[in-house]
């Protein structure tokens, strides 16, 4: 016998979907195996089907009036929150980033401070874009005439294959800084940072249960509502199709699809004219995006009234 | 309505649009013959007299104007932006010389009162050139980058409704972002399209900038698919627009989709009655009700119902419909023969589906394509006339009683183009502007159009925008 | 053709509830819906460009001139300049007899005996106007003296002036308290034209409020101006009040006639006018008894109009007469 402590045996966690604020099990009730770079096993993943889809873009749907009729300022806090709760689990993030991408603890580590400025740098962005693309227009007659932008909607958001967290962050933060609510589908090989995403999210919400926070983080003001952000892991493609085809879906973001699955989903997206964002070629996902994911899945509203004159007509005064 | 007051025909001399018995696409600066040396007649659509004979373009056509443009491209891109505004502004000045002219041939050609050609489509394409003209040396204010790039060649497919207009707002910005456009009019109003390309060469235009190809949906479909278009831009039916989409998909086109609408007009109890009256008439049967963005859907509150509609039958009474050259005229042709077929299917299907309907007195013309002001009431939502996108004087009625129920009605649609709100309250303006679905909200008044003013829908009505700082993002390559 | 109208009292049978005190009132007049200003102007210029030919034009003219009250309002007014306005509106273009005549003559309370003889048997009217014009700032007695003097030597209209300082102030009630008085000075011999110099009254909700106030009141015509301020007749105000007019006869069954002045100087903008009461009011307004023009330069253009329409000939002022 040994007088050393036998090593502590690790409790293992199970990754669920987010839909609705909630962390259901795949309705499926199949789960498939996320392994690292080097193909040992770290965790069973939910394994989402048609159904979880429908599921989830009736949640976004539902939150859409709520999230895109609060104050872009309410947004901003929101999301502020949202970045403090990533620093709070950065070490988390490094670790699953590393595992999932084979990366050295270092490069992961830049890849999630990078990810959490970048939500920093959209939760400022949500009350100052109406201002960049909005304003008024001088029509040559008696009106005032606005032009604001407005969020499209629910939004599909195929995540980056490449870049399991930084790329997520990329693609999901313009889509809910706007006001649109988002169905995301997790990077596929790598998943659980996406999870693990999903959970900061929840626990940035005073609405869901809150199993695990401190009472401090409730208080905060950060209150990402249910429904907002809906995470779906499993196969891309097989997840992806029914988004693309569903009449509720406003816009899908093809930035994890390669190029055949983009394809097909843009010939399904046309059906009720989705806004479709194709894949960008990005080299890069740590340089600094400019304002086209935002506007992306933006609309522009314009309206018109009439100004006239103070008095009847040829008023003296 | 009879009266002591008869306005005696008071038209608008024909001569003044020179038509030639034949016309030839336009590729690369020259007007030639179709490939296959097909062509087809544009008739008037108010006397059905054939009005000249035009080639139609094949896909061979179509590929040697998109080579055009292509040839054209390297160049013009290059062109310092201040020299391509001035030729825009050429281009202005001239549309607004030969105004008189173009708005006969568009009367003409199109069958829409030339008293709106005159006050509101011609102004407006001149004033659509000269707004883009100033963009062209101006684009790195545009807050697209500091030197943004043109896309290339621009393909780009308009409907009858407002031939030279719609042609305005799809060339106007490409050319002033440095792209070279192959556009193709509709099958039955070719001729103004034929003509600014003549104006392009008074213009002095450089050959290929602008090649024009009237023809049917077929060289539309083969201009859309064809490899070397950079760019597409549609403005028509939603139908046409999804097929585009799909042909588009996969591809690095960039596309601008501006389709159908059903648009709401919701009219409060504290509504400035009689100009929401004049706004109600002006929404649908501006053109005929032949447009996009008509106010084809009344949403009046239940309590102003009443009176509401006892003005507007009063109103429609007085609407003068027939010759379209007539200065007096405010009821003009429908444009086709399809179109008319189209109007009346769908207004016997809202009378089948128990709507009641109500036309003025009036007197169709026995030649030409005609329908009468037509009003539906007693329609719900379920009804077709609520739904579908009848393109045509045809105005349904549905109640409301709170503005809650106004919003929810007027957003239950697969469309999202326009709205208008009818009010004297400025918060619920407000309010209710915010919660429609629309890309365009006439508060207090409808179907005003300004080159300034960003232009199209939410949903199904399509995306992307003209007019404005907005249009100029489809042209470039942000 | 003049048609029995029913009297003021049938409208306040109707609407009686709506005078019945000042608070009541005020909430009728502020109730009345809304005018968008740019809506209302953009549709009284989409009707002034109606184009108006031949046969059509011909037409407008001779209204036109059957329906002018040949004004003269000056301080410098004498018999013998009366006696020529009197002369011209019977015969406003001597060489041509099928001319028609003008509708009235309009002329100060202490000229309308004289005006009155000139105009004998000619069918022409005579209006006066009362009631401390242009101003109206004087005591109601001194109003109705005015207008009973008026009366008294034979007028056949009355043209009023409002209390617009009352108006402005919110005193509805005074302004149709004197509106009445006035109306029952005219007796049943003579027709009440209720000025509300628009121009003053300055917002088109103002002038839609004074219209219901002035025909709640008993007015026979609403009539925009005095011709002595700024801004008198324009196609907007005068298309707001024949919307009222229509809307009134609507609700209560009386016709009002409705009388714009000031500032109509040619045939063109007269005919635009008369476009304005066809398409809004209707054709029962298309006669002298219903519409005037308050005017006195516009005749001498609607004759050189019309010869111009009968010899194809562009004439010129000296062809017509300088009265």
């Amino acid at each position: 016998m040994s007088d050393r402590t036998p090593e502590r045996l690790t409790v293992f966690k199970t990754y669920k979907l987010y839909v609705g604020g909630k962390f259901p099990r795949s309705e499926s009730g199949r789960v498939y195996e996320v392994t690292d770079s080097k193909g040992n096993w770290l965790a069973n993943a939910p394994l989402s089907s048609r159904k979880d889809a429908r599921d989830a873009v009736v949640a976004a749907r539902k939150a859409f009036g709520g999230w895109s009729g609060a104050t872009a300022y309410n947004r901003g806090q929101v999301l502020y929150r949202v970045a403090e709760m990533l620093e709070g689990r950065r070490e988390q993030f490094v670790r699953e980033v590393a595992e999932a991408e084979g990366l050295s603890k270092a490069k992961a580590a830049a890849q999630v401070d990078a990810a959490i400025d970048r939500w920093v740098w959209y939760a400022g962005w949500t009350d100052k874009i109406a201002q960049v693309v909005g304003g008024g227009n001088p029509v040559a007659g008696p009106f005032f005439n606005l032009s604001s932008p407005e969020p499209t909607g629910v939004v599909a958001v195929l995540a980056p294959q490449k870049s399991s967290f930084l790329g997520l962050v990329s693609v999901l933060a313009p889509v809910i800084a706007t006001g649109n609510t988002a169905v995301v589908i997790a990077d596929e090989r790598a998943p659980l940072p996406a999870l693990s995403l999903a959970e900061v999210l929840a626990t940035s919400d005073v609405r869901a249960p809150l199993p695990a926070l401190s009472l401090a983080e409730v208080l905060a003001t950060s209150d990402v509502p249910g429904g907002v952000v809906n995470v779906l892991s499993g196969r891309t493609a097989e997840i992806a199709a029914p988004l693309a085809a569903h009449q509720d879906v406003n816009a899908i973001d093809l930035a994890g699809a390669d190029e055949a699955l983009a394809k097909e989903l843009e010939i399904a997206a046309a059906d009720n004219l989705k806004r479709v964002l194709r894949p960008q070629p990005v080299d890069d996902w740590s340089a600094t995006p400019g304002t086209d994911r935002m506007t992306a899945f933006l609309e522009t509203k314009t309206v018109w009234h009439p100004t006239g004159s103070l008095g009847a007509s040829g008023s003296s005064y | 309505m009879a009266s002591a007051f008869e306005y005696a025909p008071a038209p608008e001399s024909r001569a003044i649009a020179d038509i030639a018995p034949s016309y030839g696409l336009f590729i690369d600066g020259e007007f030639t013959d179709a490939a296959d040396g097909k062509v087809f007649k544009t008739l008037s659509p108010s006397t059905e007299e054939v009005l000249s004979e035009v080639a139609r373009a094949g896909a061979e056509d179509v590929d040697r104007a998109v080579k055009a443009a292509r040839r054209a491209f390297a160049k013009w891109s290059a062109l310092p932006g201040s020299e391509r505004a001035k030729y825009l502004f050429r281009i202005a000045r001239i549309i607004q010389e030969r105004s008189r002219e173009l708005a006969v041939l568009e009367t003409l050609d199109n069958g829409k009162p030339i008293k709106e050609t005159r006050d509101a489509d011609l102004p407006l394409v001149a004033a659509h050139f000269f707004y883009y003209a100033g963009w062209a040396d101006k684009l790195g204010h545009a807050g697209f980058g500091a030197d943004p790039r043109p896309l290339g060649v621009a393909g780009q497919v308009i409907p009858w409704n407002f031939p030279l207009l719609m042609l305005a707002w799809k060339i106007a910005p490409a050319l002033a972002t440095g792209n070279t456009v192959v556009l193709k009019p509709a099958e039955t109003t070719p001729l103004s399209a034929l003509f600014f390309a003549d104006i392009c060469r008074q213009a002095g235009l450089p050959n290929g900038v602008v090649n024009i190809l009237p023809g049917y949906g077929d060289a539309g479909a083969a201009l859309v698919a064809h490899p070397d278009v950079n760019k597409v831009a549609f403005t028509g039916s939603t139908a046409v627009g999804k097929e585009i989409a799909r042909t588009v998909a996969g591809t690095r086109k960039k596309l601008t989709l501006e389709l159908g609408g059903k648009g709401a007009n919701i009219v409060f109890d504290d509504a400035p009655i009689d100009q929401a009256v004049e706004g109600i008439v002006t929404g649908i049967f501006f053109n005929q009700g032949q447009v996009c963005c008509a106010g084809s859907r009344l949403l009046v509150q239940e309590s102003v119902q009443e009176e509401l509609l006892d003005s507007l039958k009063r109103r429609l009474s007085t609407l003068r419909l027939g010759d379209p050259l007539d200065k007096n005229t405010d009821i003009g042709a429908i444009n086709s023969a399809e179109q008319l077929a189209r109007i009346t299917a769908l207004a016997e299907r809202g009378e089948a589906e128990g709507a009641e309907r109500w036309s003025p007195a009036c007197e169709l013309p026995s030649s030409g394509y005609w329908f009468a002001p037509t009003l539906f009431t007693g329609v719900t939502q379920a009804h077709t006339v609520a739904r579908e996108e009848i393109f045509g004087p045809v105005l349904s009625v549905l109640t409301f009683r709170t503005p809650d129920e106004a919003v929810a009605k007027a957003n239950n649609t697969q469309y999202g183009l326009s709205a208008g709100i009818w009010t004297e309250k400025g918060s619920r303006i407000l309010a209710v502007a915010n919660k429609l679905r629309a890309g365009v909200i006439w508060s207090n008044t409808f179907n005003k159009f300004d080159p300034t003013s960003p232009f199209g829908g939410y949903k199904e009505s399509g995306f992307g925008r003209e007019g404005g700082r907005h249009g100029l993002e489809a042209y470039l390559d942000v | 053709m003049p048609t029995t109208a029913p009297t003021a009292s049938a409208a306040a049978h109707v609407l009686s509830d709506v005078t019945a005190s000042d608070a009541a009132l005020r909430r009728f007049l502020h109730g009345l819906p809304g005018v968008d200003a740019v809506g209302l102007e953009a549709r009284a210029a989409s009707l002034g460009t109606r184009s108006i030919k031949t046969t059509a034009k011909a037409y407008a003219i001779d209204l036109a001139i059957s329906m002018v009250d040949l004004t003269t309002l000056e301080g410098a007014d004498t018999p013998g300049k009366v006696r020529a306005l009197g002369a011209k509106a019977v015969h406003p273009y001597p060489t041509d007899r099928t001319t028609p005549t003008t509708a009235a003559v309009c002329v100060y309370p202490d000229m309308v005996a004289v005006a009155k003889e000139a105009v004998a048997g000619s069918g022409v009217k005579v209006a006066s106007v009362a009631t401390a014009f242009p101003a109206g700032r004087a005591a109601l007695d001194v109003k109705l003296a005015d207008v009973r003097e008026a009366v008294a030597a034979g007028a056949d209209e009355i043209d009023m002036v409002i209390d617009r300082g009352a108006f402005l102030a919110g005193h509805f009630m005074k302004v149709y308290d004197e509106i009445v008085a006035v109306k029952e000075a005219c007796g049943t011999s003579a027709r009440l034209k209720v000025i509300f110099e628009t121009g003053e009254l300055s917002t088109y909700d103002n002038i839609r409020r004074a219209s219901w106030l002035g025909m709640l009141a008993g007015a026979d015509f609403i009539k925009t101006s005095t011709g002595k301020v700024a801004v008198n007749a324009t196609p907007a105000n005068t298309l707001l009040m024949l919307q009222a007019v229509r809307d009134f006869r609507a609700q209560t069954g009386i016709q009002v006639g409705v009388k714009p002045a000031g500032g109509i100087r040619t045939s063109k903008d007269a005919i635009k006018f008369l476009v304005l009461v066809n398409e809004t009011a209707g054709e029962d307004w298309l006669d002298n008894h219903w519409f005037r023009f308050g005017a006195s330069s516009l005749l001498n253009d609607l004759l050189m109009q019309r010869q111009k329409l009968a010899t194809g000939r562009y004439s010129g002022p000296d062809y017509v007469t300088v009265d």
